[in-house]
């Protein structure tokens, strides 16, 4: 009846428990908010049922910070458990519930911080960049989110039933074969990876077309902002990529279920198989993640240097250049497997011309604010701490893609401390830039700019405290995923990592209070819809937008149109307002996702009547949906001008 | 929207931060840490030529870093919105020259160090014998979990956990799994390889000094990860003859009933020695997922 669930799934250790409890807790106090507040209805009606993209963008970062409180205090724990165990303490984890906390942080912030802040960003800019009311496929969209979403859940539920993977983010077999971990920890993660993954194709098919065939007249190619050509990029590495891992996760799910050997190392196998394949669509991930930070700051930039961004033909090519590149390289994650030389020589090569693209960007970036009015606002601020650490970590990255100096770092904690020097200092840096330059655009307030600069200051400080450690750590021959070692000077180095990590700490805290600070002192922050004396075409609408962003669809015809518009260029536009369709809500894609939700945790523990009626449901859903007549709404040209005149702002 | 008015201030900040980590930090912990930061002080050839290698890249890439570092401030600063000095021209998007530049000199940059990185990637091949007079001293290696288990397939020895080695011979290391992946690392030796069930790998390393190096996995391989370390003992060659005799008469035998015993998984265990009664166990241990059980 319940397949492998039994109610040892249940207990867990302290740590744990209290991580449950206070997930009950929240939910608790959340349902019953939402009651107090009588908000359901309006819940149903606006947010969750709803397929405009700005909506479902915030709903994308509401549950990215969920994913990252989770990702975070996996974090902080690992930096506690290595702070104490060394000789013949062990601290206060298990190794194995060490290895879980150490694959779940990774899990999360790749697939449900990273990804989510990807594409809660290009739902909620794209289509405002490109002058367009909607993106190409609103349902399929909604569908990409709630997917994610149900991934994203499906990872915390198993904090209070089961246990997770302990075989790492990339989960290698024959570690995460049934010969090794015959648990449902690697089964937990191949549904939660698999089903957002699905998620993460559609989406990537929706932004693809909707860049392809949805922007304005006039908006030629070489007219995109960079940050649309960012996204273009990116979604080509998603449709590309995202099918390998598809694919790859099917294999794996094949060997543990029936009993296959495609990568388990006897009956014919082989594990590097999945090794190639997996990082075959990990490399591009990379890129994925990254190349919406490279957008982000190429509109920062320009913004406050009040200068249209250097070299945008440069930009443009390197971008692309970049994407190439960026599926011929994933064998520079595994030059110790023993590849010959002239195979590793290859792939080292091809990675380090990576850099060339990447250098040009950064002096364009900079060359952008030479004879520019530079602003110090603070998402000036992170693209200056972008800069310091992205090419340190850009530096350590060469050194790393050199194969014989990888012989020696591989696996260490200096890797570590190059891809977190991405990841935060590049990814998670633009994403907050990004975040602060945006914002008013859909709450029409600013964020609180002392608080943003506290917050940058204790990231920044925190980064460096917590990750430059870990290179020394590396070259001491400390390596990643330990959750005991044997030589006490590394403690030291360790401890300071740790206060690191608490750095970071108060700075998040400092944004999650600035965001209710700024809510609560909304009036006193307004913003307008043009706070930063902007460049591209949001800055022309209302803050927020309303449900059509343009109430007149604009013609351009040169990059920067709105900087253009200032300064008295630009071509003559429409003036007569219009009926505008609109697609209709429609629960459907919270339906699906649900009911994913449900079978991969039906599947994960072997119930498989549960699995294959939910797996009906789904398809249901998607019948029921797909032949349905009634898809779009009208706004008459009445009711537009209203809006409109309504939002002088 | 009120702008800061002081960029003076964030500057000094930045370059403060940057002058503690990276001018003041390294040097004193690596001052602090001496011989233990083992990467920087090698104890063989290899480790050496890999450090070197390390330096020389880093080096270059500074070529690129620093004017990236001085422009991020001079530009910021001589440009910065309070600054009536600071020419304004909002028409300056483009300048072939100053692309070419940029395109230029990192591909010039990249094309040295891709040189430098083919030629060693070939001289550095982990498979590839060291130049030396001396015949190398072959060891096989079998990752356990979460063990590991050394074979002197010619001295008749095998051992868990520690392994002693004459210095300035060179060492063939044949390395296989019989569990889940691992990465085989002496860091004061240079280059580690992945162990993995099926395949042989191979390794080629010196120790120039005396000295006992700390050995360990890389790859995550399940719950005794952490404890998979061995001890590398480097000895002259009178000491690593004694040690290879009193090995030799060690009491218990090495047989394939004793491989199996060994296999079961076990955490942090001690080191051990065994004389050697069956060599075709490594052999074995790799033919044991070539056919269908």
């Amino acid at each position: 009846m319940f397949g492998r669930l039994t109610k040892d799934a249940f207990i867990h250790d302290m740590a744990q428990n209290g991580a449950v409890a206070g997930m009950i807790l929240g939910a608790i106090a959340l349902i019953a908010l939402i009651s107090y507040l009588g908000r359901w209805k309006w819940l149903w009606r606006e947010w969750i049922t709803t397929v405009d993209p700005k909506r479902i963008g915030i709903m994308y970062i509401v549950v990215v910070l969920i994913m990252f409180a989770k990702g975070f205090a996996d974090a902080v724990m690992m930096r506690m458990q290595q702070c104490v165990s060394v000789g013949d303490s062990f601290g206060f984890l298990t190794a194995e519930h060490f290895q879980e906390v150490f694959s779940a942080h990774g899990t999360t912030m790749i697939f449900f911080v990273a990804m989510g802040v990807v594409f809660g960003l290009m739902n909620l800019i794209v289509p405002l960049q490109i002058g367009a009311r909607d993106v190409a496929y609103p349902f399929l969209n909604a569908l990409g989110f709630w997917l994610f979403a149900a991934g994203g859940f499906l990872t915390l539920v198993s904090l209070a039933v089961g246990k997770f993977s302990i075989a790492g983010w990339l989960a290698y077999p024959p570690l995460s074969g049934l010969e090794y971990c015959p648990g449902e920890g690697i089964d937990y993660w191949i549904w939660s990876v698999q089903i957002a993954g699905v998620g993460s194709t559609l989406s990537g098919i929706n932004f693809l077309v909707t860049i392809l065939k949805m922007r304005c007249p006039g908006m030629t190619w070489m007219k995109m902002p960079i940050f649309i050509w960012s996204a273009l990029c990116t979604n080509i590495l998603v449709i590309f990529a995202f099918p390998i891992l598809t694919a790859t996760l099917a294999l794996l799910t094949l060997d543990r279920y029936l009993g296959m050997h495609f990568f388990t190392a006897g009956g014919g196998g082989n594990p590097m198989m999945y090794i190639n394949l997996i990082w075959a669509w990990g490399h591009p991930e990379v890129y994925i993640i990254m190349l919406p930070a490279f957008g982000i700051f190429s509109e920062v930039v320009p913004t406050f240097s009040e200068k249209r961004l250097f070299g945008y033909v440069s930009m443009v090519w390197a971008l692309v250049i970049i994407t190439v590149l960026s599926y011929i390289v994933w064998l520079h994650h595994f030059f110790t497997m023993g590849a010959s030389p002239g195979v590793n020589t290859f792939f080292a090569i091809t990675t380090m011309l990576i850099a060339i693209p990447t250098g040009v960007k950064l002096f364009n970036w900079l060359f952008t604010k030479f004879r520019g009015r530079v602003h110090f606002a603070s998402p000036m601020l992170w693209f200056f701490a972008f800069v310091l650490n992205f090419s340190v970590a850009g530096m350590t990255g060469i050194l790393l893609s050199a194969p014989p100096v990888d012989y020696q770092v591989h696996n260490s904690l200096f890797l570590i401390a190059h891809f977190h020097g991405m990841a935060i200092g590049g990814v998670l840096f633009g994403f907050f830039a990004g975040f602060t330059y945006w914002f008013p655009k859909f709450t029409g307030f600013h964020l609180d700019e002392k608080l943003n600069t506290y917050a940058f200051w204790c990231w920044f400080l925190g980064f460096l405290v917590a990750f430059m450690p870990l290179y020394m750590l590396g070259f001491m021959g400390a390596t990643r995923r330990l959750d005991h070692y044997d030589v006490a000077s590394w403690q030291s180095v360790f401890i300071s990592a740790a206060v690191g990590v608490l750095i970071i700490f108060i700075g998040a805290s400092i944004q999650l209070f600035g965001l209710f600070w700024s809510i609560k002192n909304r009036d006193k922050l307004r913003s307008g819809r043009d706070p930063w004396n902007g460049r591209t075409l949001e800055w022309s609408i209302p803050s927020p937008p309303p449900e059509y962003n343009f109430a007149i669809v604009p013609t351009v015809d040169q990059i920067d149109p709105l900087w253009a518009t200032k300064r008295g260029q630009g071509p003559e536009q429409k003036k007569e307002y219009e009926d505008i369709h609109m697609p209709l809500n429609t629960p459907a894609g919270f339906f699906i996702g649900a009911i994913s939700l449900i079978f991969g945790f039906a599947i994960t523990w072997h119930i498989y009547w549960l699995a294959i009626l939910a797996f009906v449901g789904i398809i249901t859903c998607l019948i029921i949906r797909l032949s349905g007549k009634e898809v779009h709404g009208n706004i008459t040209a009445e009711e537009v001008q209203r809006i409109e005149e309504a939002a002088t702002t | 929207m009120k702008m800061s008015k002081h960029p003076l201030f964030y500057f000094l900040l930045f370059a403060l931060l940057i002058i503690i980590f990276v001018l003041i930090m390294q040097p004193l912990s690596i001052l602090h840490f001496g011989k233990s930061i083992v990467m920087l002080f090698p104890g063989g050839e290899v480790a050496l030529k890999e450090r070197n290698l390390l330096f020389i890249i880093q080096a270059l890439m500074l070529i690129v870093i620093v004017p990236v570092y001085v422009l991020t401030f001079i530009f910021s600063w001589i440009y910065n919105a309070n600054n009536p000095k600071g020419n304004y021209d909002p028409d300056l998007v483009d300048n072939v020259t100053a692309e070419y530049i940029w395109w230029g000199v990192p591909l010039v940059m990249t094309g040295i160090i891709a040189a430098l990185t083919w030629h060693y990637t070939y001289e550095m091949d982990p498979f590839k014998p060291l130049p030396s007079d001396k015949k190398p001293l072959t060891i096989q290696v079998v990752a356990l979990q979460w063990k590991w288990l050394f074979i002197y397939p010619e001295e008749k020895i095998a051992t868990v956990n520690f392994i002693q080695i004459p210095k300035d011979r060179p060492i063939h290391f044949e390395i296989t799994a019989d569990a889940p992946m691992n990465s085989f690392w002496i860091p004061s030796l240079g280059s580690q390889i992945y162990a993995m069930p099926k395949m042989k790998t191979e390794l080629f390393l010196i120790a120039d000094q005396e000295g006992d190096f700390r050995g360990c996995s890389a790859n995550i391989s399940g719950e005794g990860f952490s404890g998979m370390t061995f001890t590398t003992r480097a000895s002259t060659d009178e000491a690593y003859n004694k040690w290879i005799e009193t090995a030799q008469k060690a009491k218990n035998g090495f047989t394939l009933a004793e491989y199996n015993k060994l296999v079961a998984p076990s955490s942090y265990n001690p080191v051990a020695i065994y004389r050697l009664e069956d060599p075709t166990l490594f052999h074995y241990v790799l033919m044991k997922y070539m056919e269908p059980s």
